[in-house]
């Protein structure tokens, strides 16, 4: 499949990037944490996590979080868009049961020295009314139809 | 208020230098891309990622994954655990419960099959005791730094954890 580039002159500041609703299961909630080998029991022992340390579930892991963010900025981006920087804070656990929502603005525009397109993010997860996680990324678009930022090293990358 | 004498010589340290205990493959790429239904061409097309990026690259947020022990194995006994300086933190304040609060990822060269990824912990900083909804208890900050077998560094990622004893533990 060939898709055309999303092109850093494509995106505008205050663009809402498209919401991404996904209904947690238990299952997603042990693949993830499986996945990044997280072995920690609140997230695949229900036992542990509701006798243990009081919460109503097993619950969405970090490093699974880490993912999921960088799948719906990707999503956005195809893949030449190319994941520099990313903070997030969690406020609040994830639970199977929840329909987490991923929505996004974008929030900063600007050019490096070295002509690397970058496009900073605020990024919600959000379970109903709640934010459960907050995220701001930095990710470089190619500027023009022949550059890509993975061709970007050493000195000429600046996340 | 002053640090323990042990915990503040930790600070600024660079601890458990050590290198991953198999290579990256894509078996845990191919896993983590379905956890979060992930159809980024770059991990399912070979193709697409000879165009892009040279060859098959690892998503980038799957930086710790490649240091985290396995649960067991030969010569180690009970639960082995990742960001050992988090749960450093816990013991040396007598600290039963913690959480992450806040995590900062930074991708520099792409993390690529067949790579064999090292890592070191550094402990920044440690707060004064603080009392949140969950407890009461400390902050700290701790970086670890990622790099290939090459000596290219792949990734930084800092965590701010949070040690605490939940109200009437």
């Amino acid at each position: 499949m060939t898709t055309l580039p999303l092109l850093f002159s494509d995106v505008t500041l205050g663009q809402e990037l498209p919401r991404l609703e996904v209904d947690v299961t238990p299952t997603l909630v042990v693949l993830g944490a499986m996945a990044s080998r997280d072995w920690r029991p609140m997230h695949h022992d229900y036992a542990f996590a509701v006798h243990r340390q009081g919460l109503k579930d097993i619950f969405l892991n970090t490093p699974n979080q880490a993912a999921w963010f960088e799948r719906y900025l990707t999503d956005w981006t195809g893949p030449h868009g190319r994941l520099g920087r990313m903070t997030f804070r969690m406020k609040g656990s994830v639970f199977p049961g929840d329909t987490m929502v991923l929505a996004g603005t974008v929030d900063t525009l600007d050019t490096d020295e070295t002509g690397c397109g970058w496009v900073g993010l605020a990024v919600s997860l959000r379970v109903g009314d709640e934010t459960k996680t907050t995220c701001s990324a930095r990710l470089a678009l190619p500027t023009t139809d022949d550059d890509n930022p993975w061709d970007r090293r050493g000195e000429r990358w600046k996340p | 208020m002053s640090l323990p004498p042990a915990v503040a010589a930790m600070l600024g340290v660079r601890q458990y230098e050590e290198a991953a205990e198999f290579p990256v493959e894509r078996g845990y790429i191919w896993n983590t891309c379905a956890a979060v239904h992930n159809a980024n061409p770059l991990y399912w097309d070979d193709v697409a990622a000879a165009s892009i990026t040279g060859g098959p690259i690892a998503p980038p947020t799957t930086l710790s994954l490649w240091m985290r022990p396995h649960y067991w194995s030969p010569g180690h006994e009970g639960e082995r655990l990742a960001l050992r300086l988090h749960f450093d933190m816990k013991a040396a304040f007598e600290l039963p419960e913690a959480i992450i609060g806040d995590n900062t990822l930074v991708f520099h060269e792409p993390v690529r099959p067949g790579d064999v990824i090292s890592h070191a912990q550094v402990l920044r900083s440690v707060s004064d005791i603080k009392t949140l909804h969950l407890g009461t208890g400390r902050w700290w900050n701790i970086d670890v730094e990622y790099w290939n077998q090459r000596g290219d560094t792949v990734g930084i990622e800092s965590y701010a954890g949070f040690g605490y004893r939940k109200p009437g533990q």
